[in-house]
């Protein structure tokens, strides 16, 4: 199989325009004749099936919440990118492109990541006239503010929930075309395989999770937009359903999956507190505006504060360490993610952690509080400090917050071509759930910008291409394609119903978390990718064996559902590692410790692995097949990553 | 910190839960031992651990409603000792913490109790007359594409500010489950006064406010008589000024309206 990433040809500031204008269109009269099938309503799906709705399209959506309205991308809490250079600093789209490929440590598509800077300017347009209430300055105008790994002013946002007033815009456009009927919403209602007839995309097999039948809905596309698959680890920022089950059934048909390994762990999470969690809660990284993150300098002193044998406020200012500043002095606190992830993993490693666990560092704002007052402080970050005080029982007015990184964001998922089209005809993948415009690590605030980018701007063009080349004509689900699907997704629930053994699906989910984050996480090396893969093909056996999944599938059944999820969790995380041990450098969130400069950083090899890895399913416990999309750079050079 | 927390001493605790197998079940309250709960649990995490239990010894685990657990998907609900989100003020169920309750304590948790929202299983409910509201009108009719610049338009800071204040709204339910009546105006309206605030939202304002309404009294949520609870129990702090407003709009635009 040869990747073809259909590239348009052309400087890379005309590629979109020319492509736009070289696909083919289908006429407005005849886009009612056509189905697309969207799955997942967050911020990618919710405004690809609006704007598909308002085409003309017929579009059925899916949801496993009990609303459109509920998708994980409501949690998102700092803000949206977008080069509208509204604070004269000097933004542009080059310079969106080009933060974003670093930040990405030039792990992505140059094209891809052009395109995105190029709409972003054209999301915040949108969002706006839809009634979305972004921060405002007193003269009326926008307010902007800076993120990691940007040195200009381009983040728009609405207070700490930006992604809850970016998602209900999407959510209202989409509701006003469920009203007019040409969306048709689903939700509690579950995708579990994908449909092919003649090697095509043609529907998918769903679940609905109240009454548990079994559904074939067929369609002339399918757009996959569920997300990311960082509940892999257990314990992540996503929402308790994520899951990558849908990425994951299509994989097994074909499509690609591209760089598995590649996952954002987020600096400032609050840290865990004991077994019984069951979801790290993130801070938003603009805390890192004003806050700033250190440990103590010694030892000795960290291990009396665990010991409680002195206070935060007993260690004087000559014996902290803010190491972000000390070793970044450019963009201090504001380094990019995994740069200040790592860090503050080091500094506990070295045994500077604070905490009853020393895995955490402090986030200290007496700083700001000091410069700006408590009201100001306040106005900008007052629902994450009260969130913070509901969690730990702490005021972060008076002592600093505890921070540990944590499981965030996937930037691998499926592998799409500049369309956004899977290695299936038909088959499409936007938002976290494809691979496609963080390479190696996210910058902040910049996944809202891509899932919005994709379904607003991007997939309603691309989509239409596709379209335009096939006949109207409908395949009824009555199609044995259909029939047989559905037998095997009934199959693989009543295998599930029937182990009747005696560990929870909670147990084997944990268990599976405990070695991702233990061996793939933060930090990895080929010795425990090794022990991680045979740990995980052990413990998925043992899950066939004696796992305990009570009830029916008729009926509301949420372990069911769960027992589903974790058994794609137990096959996807085995790729992860692969993937993990494949990639023989350091590059973003992906850190293999043989492969690092003598200060700690991460080291790349643009020799030989300046390439997106695409896997391919091969059959059950049988190795995945790794295909090299290789990836050129003409308009970035290639550098060690600075932000010294 | 934790460590100089000393109520960290984990809590024995008894609930009464309701449990219903479906829609056309009667369902009652059943009594739990939750054993050995640590304050620092979040209030769903207790639940947790008490399904665990349940599925070790072959009870079918208690469905709920849950999935960001941090208080912004809205889809927590859980009626806690007779108030919806617990005994925590501006708090939802997710970021409800064990440290509220005490060693000892008899917890009852029920579903909402409304006739809009019928149960879909124990706790677990079906709000999607909520979604049918906004479907009626809780949007600006914009399609994608061909829209002003952004900053076009200016908006005064203190009108965003408000504007966002309203829209903040989660739709969880509480204010219904509250509400001895059953209303959901404190939820039509948080929607009705962001858009009625902005310019963008008020090209369509009359008509906005008539079908939300409509699709309200349709659904069979019960109407406002002012008692409050509704702003009292919000997990997020919706204003009562929002229904206020809603009646203003409502009586404007029946007074001028393009519908009739």
């Amino acid at each position: 199989m040869i990747l073809d990433s259909k590239i348009p040809e052309g400087a890379l500031a005309e590629k979109w325009d020319k492509h736009k204008f070289n696909v083919k269109l289908v006429n407005p009269a005849n886009k009612r004749k056509y189905d697309v099938i969207v799955v997942g309503t967050g911020l990618a799906g919710a405004s690809a099936a609006a704007t598909l709705g308002e085409l003309g399209y017929n579009v059925k959506a899916f949801c496993y919440q009990d609303s459109p309205r509920r998708a994980h991308s409501i949690a998102a809490q700092g803000g949206i990118n977008a080069a509208k250079n509204y604070q004269n600093d000097g933004d542009s789209v080059f310079r969106l492109f080009y933060d974003t490929i670093k930040g990405g440590d030039y792990r992505a598509r140059e094209a891809n990541v052009y395109r995105l800077a190029q709409v972003s300017v054209d999301i915040i347009d949108q969002c706006v006239a839809q009634g979305v209430p972004f921060a405002r300055e007193y003269g009326g105008l926008l307010a902007n503010r800076s993120f990691g790994g940007a040195q200009v002013s381009r983040t728009f946002y609405a207070r700490g929930q930006t992604g809850q007033q970016l998602l209900l815009g999407a959510y209202s456009a989409l509701s006003r075309q469920i009203a007019y009927g040409k969306v048709k919403m689903y939700p509690r209602t579950e995708m579990l395989d994908l449909v092919m007839v003649d090697g095509k995309a043609r529907g998918i097999i769903t679940r609905n999770m109240v009454t548990g039948a079994i559904e074939s809905h067929s369609g002339h596309a399918v757009i996959l937009a569920t997300g990311g698959y960082g509940n892999v680890f257990f314990l992540s920022t996503n929402a308790m359903g994520c899951n990558a089950t849908a990425i994951w059934r299509a994989h097994k048909k074909g499509a690609l999956f591209g760089n598995p390994c590649f996952t954002q762990i987020h600096p400032t999470c609050i840290p865990v507190s004991g077994d019984y969690q069951s979801k790290l809660t993130l801070m938003s990284e603009s805390l890192r505006n004003d806050g700033r993150v250190w440990v103590p300098k010694t030892q000795e002193m960290a291990q009396r504060l665990r010991r409680n044998e002195i206070t935060v406020a007993q260690i004087a200012e000559e014996d902290r360490d803010y190491f972000l500043e000390r070793k970044y002095p450019a963009f201090g606190n504001l380094v990019p993610r995994d740069v200040a992830s790592r860090n503050a993993k080091l500094a506990c490693d070295e045994g500077r952690g604070v905490g009853t666990t020393g895995l955490a560092v402090y986030l200290d704002f007496a700083d700001a509080i000091k410069r700006d007052g408590q009201d100001k402080v306040a106005a900008k970050y007052g629902n994450l400090f009260e969130m913070y005080a509901k969690i730990t029982g702490e005021n972060p007015y008076e002592t600093p917050m505890r921070i540990y990184p944590a499981v965030h964001y996937t930037m691998g998922g499926l592998w799409v071509d500049y369309n956004l089209m899977t290695t299936i005809p038909g088959l499409y993948a936007t938002g976290e759930c494809n691979f496609s415009d963080h390479g190696a690590n996210r910058l902040g605030a910049s996944a809202l910008m891509q899932g919005l980018a994709d379904g607003y701007f991007v997939i309603p063009y691309t989509i239409g291409d596709y379209l335009a080349q096939m006949p109207a004509n409908r395949v009824e689900t009555s199609h044995p394609a259909f029939a047989e699907a559905e037998r095997n997704v009934r199959d693989g629930i009543q295998q599930l119903l029937s182990i009747n053994g005696t560990k929870t699906v909670d147990e084997y989910h944990k268990e599976l978390g405990h070695i991702m984050w233990n061996y793939c996480g933060m930090a990895r090396n080929a010795e425990g990718l090794t022990k991680a893969k045979g740990m995980i093909r052990e413990l998925r056996a043992d899950f066939w064996r004696n796992v305990k999944v009570m009830g029916v599938n008729e009926e509301f059944n949420q372990t069911l559902e769960k027992a589903g999820r974790v058994a794609d969790f137990l096959e996807l995380g085995e790729l992860m590692v692969d993937d993990a041990l494949n990639r023989n450098e350091s590059c973003g969130g992906h850190f293999r410790e043989e492969y690092q400069t003598p200060e700690n950083e991460a080291l790349r090899d643009d020799a030989n692995y300046a390439y997106v890895a695409a896997w391919e399913y091969t059959g059950p416990n049988q190795p995945e097949k790794l295909h090299k999309e290789e990836l050129k750079f003409e308009n970035v050079k290639l550098t060690q990553r600075s932000y010294k | 910190m934790a460590g100089n927390n000393p109520n960290l001493k984990p809590m024995n605790l008894t609930l009464r839960v309701w449990r219903q197998k479906n829609n056309h079940d009667a369902g009652k309250l059943e009594t739990y031992k939750a054993e050995n709960i640590s304050p620092e649990m979040s209030f769903l995490e207790m639940l947790d651990v008490v399904n665990e239990n349940l599925a070790h010894t072959g009870v079918d685990p208690i469905a709920f409603d849950h999935d960001c657990r941090e208080g912004i998907c809205g889809m927590c609900s859980l009626f806690i000792n007779g108030r919806p989100h617990g005994p925590e003020t501006g708090t939802t169920t997710c970021q409800l913490h064990m440290r509220k309750f005490k060693d000892g304590d008899t917890i009852t948790i029920e579903p909402w109790r409304a006739q809009p929202f019928p149960v879909h299983k124990d706790l677990s409910v079906d709000r999607s007359a909520f979604d049918r509201i906004i479907q009626a009108g809780g949007y600006v009719s914009v399609n994608t594409g061909g829209v002003p610049d952004a900053n076009a338009i200016p908006i005064p800071k203190s009108i965003a500010d408000k504007a966002f204040d309203a829209a903040t709204c989660i739709a969880c339910g509480a204010c219904v489950a509250a509400c001895k009546n059953a209303s959901a105006m404190l939820f039509v309206s948080a929607k009705v006064s962001q858009l009625a605030m902005l310019p963008q939202g008020k090209v369509e304002r009359k008509t906005r406010v008539e079908n939300m309404l409509a699709q309200m009294d349709k659904e069979g949520f019960g109407a406002c008589t002012n008692i409050g609870s509704c702003a009292a129990e919000c997990p997020v702090g919706i204003s009562l000024e929002n229904i206020a407003m809603l009646n203003r709009e409502f009586i404007a635009a029946k007074a001028t309206s393009d519908n009739v």
